[in-house]
């Protein structure tokens, strides 16, 4: 018998019972949908977040003080206090790192604000005025820090939109002093609302030159972070290793097991970031893989009914000279074309319910989240609802095809 | 050649401990052209003798020969060609195919045969003229009358041409005008178009439309003799 015709009368065969074929897919629908929307969503949260971080500048390198963890239970910062101002001082020379355009200091930490009797537990960031440029931050009211505001270590802050709001309420903020730490700081510029979407909340922080910061709230002496821009992307190695080696000479390492500091680039995060929502969005796909087996036993459990209930037809068709690889193709065919069918359904419906989840959390929550349909999970998909077709409908075939044609005849 | 030979050919089904001896030892020989009936009394085995001869079902003891060459040596692949080539059957029960057409129940065969599909509408059409039914062609089968059905039945058994027909009680199930309709296609079959016709029936009316009957008694051939008077076409409306 020709394919055509097989698919023919595998296409006959299911129609006889619609409602039933429907329902018995249903798992394979779930199961392939549930995919799908998992392998989307991840997809499109790992786009946001990369997005963001390539969004700080590929020519970004970031210094850590302390060991880099080597894992879970590794205590990281051992030598936190290792990075300080004549670091600041060395990395700036152009005969130690010729290709560093920019260098900034970070210190921060959680600290109370205090206005007229409100307070509001923000994060507390101490830079320079790059952070601007670096972070894409641009006071609506009011200037960013200046040059000057961190060599003569001024008492000004720049404050998120949130914490404007909780501070001050409607009435204005610019010009105004807030209290941190036994410090009034002169408010002088405020930042636009940015929502959740970013991946540093700034509506909730407020910004104050690294020497303010160092000096009046926290009383330490080195930085938490430095930032360094490099000249041009290709820089980027090179730059790492001069770094590396200007610091290690300066605090006396020779043993790289001994480093005080680690040196992180855009490249290291985003694979960091990359790795870990992989490892999720392909642990959830696999919890609903397991609906798919569900869905498939399913299958496996109406096939062999199907095939009791039609073993008359399976007589007639060999007595009329069908063969036995006839009867196994026409029934395993029928598997998979339920499960096929079943998994072309979930695809639709899982990319319609991720492009809906995605619409919503772009416009409600305001979030950079674009809807991107995974071709291989869909690809994947099909394989697998046709596998799962092949090998639940394999056992219900092969036993309609060992039937012998005159008990099949006999049967009522 | 002889198209059927058989010599002592046994059946025994075994269930549990209590062996059931069906055929006992039959022997005899199909020529081409023939038109055979086989006539016993139910439980005397005809049926089982009938699905042995069709490929249906295995003897146990004795030798079949089909076309000089014993059955043991086709393989399952070989038997169901021969089926689908060579044999056309005609059940009592119809077994036509729920939900489909005429003309789809006509050529199911053929999607299991080698036929080119350009042929298959013009060889359904044919066979289903042959039975008088061509107005019914797209008649889902579950319209027709009993007769009707197993016209089609014999217009499905008729599309590949085969050699030979067998027929288990094919007016077993219809009133008696249908089942001399049904009787006298079989006829015209073996005396117009040369089919070899093996016929299953416990009615002596029936069995006398044949040329020769087989008498078979608690799985043996009681007696093999030439029918005498034949009937033909309008004869049991005579009586």
């Amino acid at each position: 018998m020709t394919l055509k015709h097989t698919i023919n009368t595998a296409i006959k065969g299911l129609k006889a019972h619609k409602s039933r074929s429907a329902l018995t897919i249903l798992g394979i629908v779930i199961g392939v949908a549930a995919i799908i929307l998992v392998v989307s969503l991840g997809e499109g949260a790992q786009n946001l977040i990369l997005g963001q971080i390539q969004g700080l500048g590929a020519k970004t390198i970031t210094i850590i003080p302390g060991r880099q963890p080597s894992g879970l239970s590794d205590s990281a910062q051992i030598f936190s206090d290792s990075l300080k101002e004549r670091d600041l001082v060395l990395l700036k020379r152009r005969e130690n790192v010729p290709a560093l355009s920019n260098i900034m200091p970070i210190v921060f930490g959680g600290e109370s604000a205090a206005y007229q009797g409100e307070a509001y537990r923000l994060t507390l960031f101490g830079g320079t005025e790059l952070m601007a440029e670096i972070f894409d931050l641009f006071p609506s009211e009011g200037i960013f820090l200046t040059e000057d505001d961190v060599k003569s270590v001024a008492n000004v802050v720049i404050i998120g939109a949130t914490v404007k709001e909780e501070l001050f309420g409607p009435a204005p903020a610019l010009g105004e002093k807030i209290r941190i730490k036994d410090r009034n700081l002169r408010v002088i510029g405020i930042l636009p609302k940015k929502g959740q979407g970013s991946l540093f909340n700034f509506d909730e922080m407020a910004i104050v030159p690294y020497t303010t910061m160092q000096k009046y709230i926290l009383g330490i002496n080195y930085f938490h972070r430095l930032v360094v821009e490099v000249e041009n992307e290709n820089e980027i190695t090179r730059t790492v290793a001069d770094i590396t080696q200007t610091l290690r000479t300066a605090h006396n390492i020779t043993d790289p097991e001994k480093d005080d500091f680690f040196i992180q680039t855009q490249e290291d995060l985003v694979n960091t970031l990359g790795t870990v929502t992989t490892a999720l969005t392909m642990f959830l796909a696999a919890v609903a893989a397991i609906s798919l087996i569900v869905g498939g036993i399913g299958i496996m459990n109406i096939m062999l009914v199907s095939v009791t209930e039609r073993t008359k037809e399976i007589g007639l068709r060999k007595a009329l000279g069908a063969t036995n690889k006839d009867i196994l193709t026409q029934f395993l065919l029928e598997a998979v074309m339920l499960t096929g069918t079943g998994g072309i359904i979930g695809i639709s419906l899982g990319a319609l319910f991720s492009f809906l989840i995605s619409f919503g959390l772009s416009t409600a929550l305001s979030l950079d989240w674009s809807f991107s349909f995974p071709f291989s999970a869909a690809l994947l998909g099909i394989i697998v609802s046709g596998t799962i077709g092949i090998v639940f409908g394999l056992y219900p075939a092969r036993k309609a095809s060992l039937k012998s044609p005159i008990e099949a005849l006999r049967y009522e | 050649m002889s198209i059927i030979e058989t010599r002592n050919i046994t059946k025994t089904y075994v269930e549990g401990d209590v062996e059931t001896n069906v055929l006992r030892g039959v022997s005899f020989s199909v020529e081409p052209g023939e038109f055979v009936a086989i006539m016993g009394p139910s439980g005397s085995g005809k049926s089982t003798l009938l699905h042995i001869l069709g490929f249906l079902d295995h003897h146990t003891g004795g030798t079949y020969q089909f076309k000089g060459k014993t059955i043991d040596d086709y393989t399952s692949e070989e038997l169901s060609h021969v089926r689908n080539k060579s044999m056309g059957f005609v059940f009592q029960a119809f077994n036509l195919l729920a939900r489909s057409t005429v003309l789809e129940n006509v050529k199911l065969p053929l999607l299991y045969s080698d036929e080119p599909e350009s042929r298959w509408d013009e060889l359904a059409t044919r066979a289903i003229e042959s039975v008088g039914l061509s107005h019914r062609i797209n008649y889902d089968v579950s319209q027709l009358s009993g007769g009707e059905k197993q016209r089609v039945a014999i217009a499905r058994a008729l599309v590949n041409n085969p050699e030979l027909i067998f027929a288990d009680e094919p007016t077993g199930n219809l009133d008696s005008k249908s089942g001399e309709a049904v009787i006298e296609i079989l006829q015209h079959l073996s005396e117009q178009k040369g089919h070899t016709i093996i016929l299953i029936t416990h009615e002596t009316h029936t069995a006398e439309h044949a040329r020769r009957i087989i008498r078979i008694m608690d799985g043996q051939v009681a007696s093999d003799e030439p029918v005498a008077h034949q009937r033909k076409p309008g004869d049991g409306k005579l009586k």
